[in-house]
């Protein structure tokens, strides 16, 4: 993927504190021009916390928040050059669809003959052209959001920060709006920041995600990166089901875990140093027990649609394996493991 | 749910105190304004009323200066209050109520002897040298009461209206480019419309019908329509006739009032739900 070099916002040791307590703590996030990035983590992350240090509602306690080079830290919300979609969509009621998509042109004094083209090409870019007599609660939730946006984008914002905008929306309707938001980020050309807690929906849309976790960032990177190589076991359990384990790094591309040496893709590590092993559930086959690297006794089978997800014993270890073939419960399975599928992390407390 | 015929004999008893207390002497209260004191009809005393549109001009006036007062202080304090957390709102509510659990008279007649020549104003500013100043018997005196009674009237509606207006609209029309002023008067009066035209009304409707607090801080020379009509009835020029017409009149002007208020109410309403 290509991405443009150029930052446009930069964030150096923020710290926040709501009554004593640390919500971000010494946080720096570099985010570049035209990029779609996530804040993706859990509730109570700070992910919200650092998107409204950049739209200016949150004031750090310390440390700096620049846009193209030039610190805003004091910089008021109406004077910065981002705009927001929020949460619950934020749109004014006694404002009709067109009045609340021209709002901010009719604060910078456009002319009222430049506003209305404006307003209904973006209209017609969210695809709600015909709708701006509407009035907004005779708008459905995602025709809402997408009045929202509509408000935003219609001031060419250089960034455009989005507060879990689909929450709200089911689960369809959010699958394409997620498309459609990741087709206006192109269109438009212009930065993206979403805030999100589904980690699906960082992996579809975004070009870089920051897992977030107790105010620290805990890893940046490409979807790819994000979930092929997670950094710690945080990361690695937030994003998509995993099996952790602990094992023993022999040497340089072998590791010793569940009773078995594999051949891994990893070094660097010291001779008999103690890791972490990520599989993700979809990465081990299941082969008779003869031939197996390890051997697991299937508890728990339970169909999930495209595959089955079945619980399986190993040692004393439950893994959780994804297969298009269901084993039944109460049978023992052989389990093999490619060295590519296998994930070194040093060990940590998270 | 009850039926609709059963519910409907659930009015029944307000609907009969209506009749007999509000219905029928409204109806007395016309007659009266309609005949002279032999009980022919005339229109005299309506067309008499023209002599006393000094005091229907000063009481539409002080009203309003009042209402608008009221409305220049409860709308940042409602704002204020609707900002607070749950708990602490309980309790500011209750000390703007408080004033409200004195007896009315009590509390206009505690401002008399404030605001008296040597009231405890004026001793303090004794204590400087300054004054006595003439603040008793002055129309400011009648504002500063009516402002003094009926000002939570205003701050309950207002601050009722804002508690329904989210956190992220204010921060959506900052993120938008508003400033502070232009946040208040695209975004907060217009969406606080309806608790507005309630605090407008709340506030002048007794405001420019009252006539003790004319009467108690205003001396004589600050006759309102309510301190007029109760001349008629109860004072010494007793004519009950023009008496009656004055409240007519003044019924008038009440209802002219709540419908541009409420009509605004309307327009208003279905934005805010």
């Amino acid at each position: 993927m290509k991405m443009n070099e150029n930052l446009i916002v930069s964030l150096k040791d923020i710290v926040v504190d709501f009554d004593g307590q640390k919500v971000l703590d010494g946080l720096s996030l570099d985010i570049h021009d035209k990029e779609f990035v996530t804040f993706l983590g859990p509730s109570g992350c700070g992910k919200t916390t650092t998107l409204r240090v950049i739209a200016g509602f949150v004031t750090p306690k310390s440390g700096n928040v620049f846009f193209d080079g030039k610190d805003i830290a004091n910089m008021p919300p109406y004077k910065r050059p981002v705009n927001t979609v929020f949460q619950k969509y934020a749109l004014f009621p006694h404002l009709n669809v067109f009045e609340n998509v021209a709002f901010g042109l009719r604060l910078k004094k456009m002319a009222e003959d430049e506003i209305r083209p404006k307003v209904l090409e973006m209209l017609e870019t969210v695809g709600l052209k015909g709708f701006e007599r509407r009035s907004i609660h005779q708008l459905s939730g995602g025709q809402q959001q997408r009045v929202a946006i509509a408000r935003s984008l219609v001031n060419q914002p250089r960034v455009l920060l989005l507060d879990e905008p689909l929450g709200a929306l089911d689960l369809k309707l959010r699958k394409e709006m997620q498309l459609e938001l990741k087709r206006l980020q192109r269109e438009m050309n212009i930065t993206f920041v979403y805030v999100t807690h589904d980690q699906e929906e960082a992996l579809t849309m975004s070009d870089t995600v920051v897992v977030m976790s107790g105010g620290k960032i805990q890893q940046i990177g490409s979807p790819q990166d994000i979930y092929n190589e997670p950094k710690n076991a945080f990361v690695a359990r937030f994003i998509g089901d995993s099996n952790i384990v602990d094992g023993v790094m022999l040497r340089d591309f072998y590791v010793n875990f569940g009773g078995h040496d594999f051949t891994c893709v990893d070094r660097g590590f010291k001779p008999n140093e103690p890791v972490q092993v990520v599989i993700r559930p979809e990465d081990v086959q299941i082969v008779p027990p003869s031939v197996g690297m390890l051997t697991g006794l299937v508890r728990e089978v339970i169909f999930k649609g495209v595959h089955f997800e079945m619980h399986v014993d190993v040692e004393g270890y439950e893994w959780i394996i994804h297969s298009t073939q269901a084993s039944q419960p109460g049978e023992l399975i052989g389990m093999n493991i490619g060295p590519d599928e296998i994930h070194i992390m040093k060990r940590s407390e998270v | 749910m009850l039926k609709s015929k059963t519910s409907r004999w659930l009015a029944g008893p307000y609907l009969l105190w209506m009749a007999i207390f509000t219905v029928v002497p409204l109806v007395i209260v016309v007659w009266y304004a309609m005949t002279n004191t032999a009980g022919q009809f005339t229109l005299d005393n309506l067309t008499q009323i023209g002599r006393y549109s000094s005091v229907f001009a000063r009481s539409l006036i002080l009203a309003a200066i009042s209402t608008v007062v009221c409305l220049v202080m409860a709308f940042p304090v409602g704002y204020f209050l609707s900002r607070l957390r749950a708990n602490k709102q309980h309790i500011m509510l209750m000390l703007i109520m408080l004033p409200m659990w004195m007896n009315f008279l009590l509390r206009t007649y505690a401002w008399m002897t404030l605001l008296e020549k040597n009231g405890l104003i004026n001793k303090f500013f004794g204590l400087f040298g300054l004054g006595p100043f003439n603040m008793i018997n002055t129309s400011g005196a009648v504002v500063l009461g009516m402002v003094y009674n009926y000002l939570p009237f205003m701050i309950l509606p207002i601050y009722t209206a804002m508690t329904k207006i989210d956190d992220s609209i204010v921060e959506a029309a900052q993120d938008l480019g508003c400033n502070v002023w232009q946040i208040l008067f695209r975004v907060l009066v217009p969406l606080t419309g309806p608790g507005i035209a309630t605090g407008i009304t709340q506030v002048f409707v007794p405001a420019v019908s009252t006539f003790i607090i004319s009467r108690m801080l205003g001396g004589g020379s600050n006759l309102l329509i309510g301190d007029l009509i109760e001349l008629q009835f109860l004072g010494n020029s007793y004519n009950l006739n023009l008496g009656s017409a004055m409240s007519l009149v003044l019924m008038v002007i009440v209802l002219l009032c709540m419908s541009f208020t409420s009509s605004f109410d309307e327009s208003e309403m279905e934005g805010v739900m």
